[in-house]
């Protein structure tokens, strides 16, 4: 029977080719889609975890004058200290907190220069951020309090100024006109845009504020919670101690806001959801025409393998026989052109992140979808035709001209 | 083997009501050569149909091998068909893409025979029918009109049917070719088989044992035409 069904396909190659063809783009379209919209989400969430777990990040507000209804924007304010950070530590369920300073410089190491991010923290940060140390040592608390002139660099940054995987410890660099000594590297992260972790430069806190951004402010406080459990309670916590601290009696009216980790994620998973879903959807609408196609070419070759059908009829075939053998054309159709179509959508999502630099994962699931979907198509459109060969009068089939 | 009583098939034409065949009856016994001869219109076809289990009668009773096959469902038909009717058409009616040995074993796919069986019987059927080895693989419209004819004759011989049914198998072929076929069903006869064949040509019908000879939806003449056929042997 199998022999049958694939001999009836192939007695018209370039008919069967075509239609198949309609399935092959819908497939390839739907897991290349799919594979884009799975990448995207992916790379954010990976984003999002390697900022640290279980964070809540602390940003300055929009700065007002007192009774002032004009607002600077927000971020704008330099209203968090060390100090908050410090007041932090004290709050039930909070593990730890690394305040940060940061601001690009240029830099120079040995006639080489770059302009890259340079972070003032504390020691907590290599925990809070999912930071880890390759080689050498994160800076002490003790250098902390001694504003040491010390810089541990991200690899990209190690690879800007001494060259790829040199051994930069030891080393001296410039930061904006002044002398440090390189203790160590981080482990590169493969971050990307703004955020990168990889390319940055960490020196102590205070060394920041004393000696390159003159300033008392830090630009954020990192803090995190003990569990996911936690986060709630501390957010509320954390708000509260710096209204206190700041005097600051209305949160309507605060100069700095708290972030949750948690909720970024679900804001960003609902985007790239999104996403994905219209992507697949389009490519939906793809396969839906392909879909007709295959209505189209089965109604053709019923009509057209009439005489066919009726000796078939005649030499003992049954109607379930007949649907059998036309049903089973649409699907072995359709799961051909899914499983070719797979392959295309396959390489095509290859090569977007190839060519294009974009993340792409193509997940099982939609593999599995598309045999599923190609092979449901090549039923549902196959069966009106099926049935229509199967109730044919064999006499008047074998007559038809 | 074959027992018809009083067959009437009437069509109904919107308000006009047409009787194809008015009361045929006769009985053809197992290993005949019959021939059903009729102009066009006489009713021939419509009766071969119900002799083919393609169709039932409108009334009448229709036994074959002591089966009644005159009130059965379509499946049911089907069923019959492929056990014990072996078609031979005018239009040859092959698969033209697929091997002589394909459309030979076609019936066998429908029958469930295994694989190598269905080449075994088909090859085989194809002997009888006067097909050698040597086109067995070759496409079916490749062949000429005689040896298409005889692809279809080992087709309708290969499940071993209680009879053959053979419309007009010489319609589409010139006279040598056709006397070629007339013969392959000559020699099925003498290896013992049923053979029916319906033709509107005296000179095809004249080539079986017995002639039955329908006008107007009815049974005419009944002649025995073996002593004729002797004779035609012994002039050779």
């Amino acid at each position: 029977m199998l022999e049958e069904i694939y001999l009836g396909i192939s007695s018209n190659k370039v008919r069967s080719g075509l239609t198949m063809l309609g399935i092959v783009i819908g497939i390839a379209s739907v897991i290349a889609m799919l594979s884009v919209g799975q990448g995207a989400k992916a790379s954010i969430e990976a984003n999002i975890q390697s900022i640290g777990s279980n964070l809540l990040l602390v940003m300055p507000g929009a700065q007002r004058g007192a009774g002032s209804f004009v607002s600077s924007g927000r971020g704008s304010a330099q209203s968090l200290t060390v100090e908050d950070a410090d007041a932090l530590m004290t709050i039930a369920g909070v593990m730890a907190v690394a305040p940060e300073s940061s601001r690009r410089y240029q830099v120079t190491a040995k006639g080489n220069n770059t302009n890259t991010q340079v972070i003032g923290t504390n020691q907590a940060y290599l925990s809070v951020r999912n930071v880890a140390i390759d080689t050498g040592s994160f800076f002490t608390a003790q250098q902390i309090t001694s504003r040491s002139k010390v810089a541990v660099l991200g690899p990209t940054t190690r690879d800007d100024l001494f060259g790829v995987d040199a051994n930069a410890i030891g080393e001296k660099i410039r930061i904006n006109g002044m002398n440090f000594t390189v203790i160590g590297l981080t482990v590169a992260k493969g971050g990307s845009g703004m955020s990168n972790q990889d390319d940055a430069i960490y020196i102590p806190v205070s060394t920041m504020q004393t000696f390159l951004s003159g300033s008392e402010s830090v630009s954020t406080i990192s803090v995190q919670a003990q569990d996911q459990a936690s986060m709630a309670e501390a957010q509320v916590a954390i708000t509260n101690t710096l209204l206190t601290r700041h005097k600051i009696s209305s949160p309507d009216q605060a100069d700095f806001n708290v972030m949750n980790q948690s909720d970024l994620a679900t804001a960003a998973s609902s985007v790239t959801n999104t996403l994905s879903l219209l992507l697949a959807s389009i490519a939906g609408i793809s396969l839906l025409v392909g879909g007709i196609g295959i209505m189209n070419m089965m109604l053709t070759t019923v009509t057209e393998r009439t005489r066919e059908i009726g000796l078939r009829q005649a030499i003992g075939a049954e109607k379930a026989e007949i649907v059998w053998q036309f049903l089973g054309e649409a699907v072995l159709v359709t799961l051909l052109g899914g499983l070719i179509g797979m392959l295309i959508g396959y390489g095509a999502s290859k090569a977007i992140s190839t060519f294009a630099g974009m993340n792409t994962s193509v997940a099982w699931s939609s593999v599995a979808l598309a045999v599923g979907v190609s092979a449901s198509i090549g039923l549902v459109f196959g069966f009106y035709p099926a049935r229509r060969a199967a109730k044919l009068n064999p006499i008047q089939a074998l007559r038809y001209e | 083997m074959i027992e018809v009583r009083d067959l009437v098939k009437e069509y109904i034409n919107g308000k006009e009501k047409t009787r194809v065949l008015r009361g045929v009856s006769f009985g053809i016994k197992k290993g005949e050569f019959v021939a059903i001869m009729g102009p066009s219109g006489s009713g021939k076809s419509t009766l071969m149909h119900i002799l083919g289990a393609l169709d039932t009668p409108t009334s009448g009773v229709y036994q074959l091998e002591g089966q009644d096959v005159s009130k059965l469902e379509t499946d049911e038909l089907a069923r019959i068909r492929k056990a014990k009717i072996g078609f031979v058409f005018q239009a040859f009616h092959l698969l033209p893409r697929a091997t002589v040995l394909r459309n030979v074993a076609l019936p066998l796919i429908y029958a469930g025979v295994a694989r190598e069986e269905r080449e075994k019987r088909a090859k085989e059927a194809l002997l009888s029918a006067g097909l050698d080895e040597s086109r067995h693989l070759h496409l079916s419209n490749q062949l000429s009109g005689g040896q298409m004819q005889r692809v279809a004759i080992a087709r309708a011989l290969v499940n071993d049917p209680a009879i053959i049914l053979a419309d007009e198998p010489t319609g589409n072929l010139d006279s040598k070719t056709g006397d070629l076929v007339l013969e392959t069903f000559q020699n099925l006869h003498t290896q013992g088989r049923t053979v029916i064949l319906i033709t509107h040509e005296p000179y095809v019908a004249d080539h079986a044992d017995r002639v039955l000879v329908i006008k107007d939806g009815e049974l005419v003449e009944d002649r025995d035409n073996s002593q004729k056929n002797q004779k035609q042997y012994e002039s050779r």
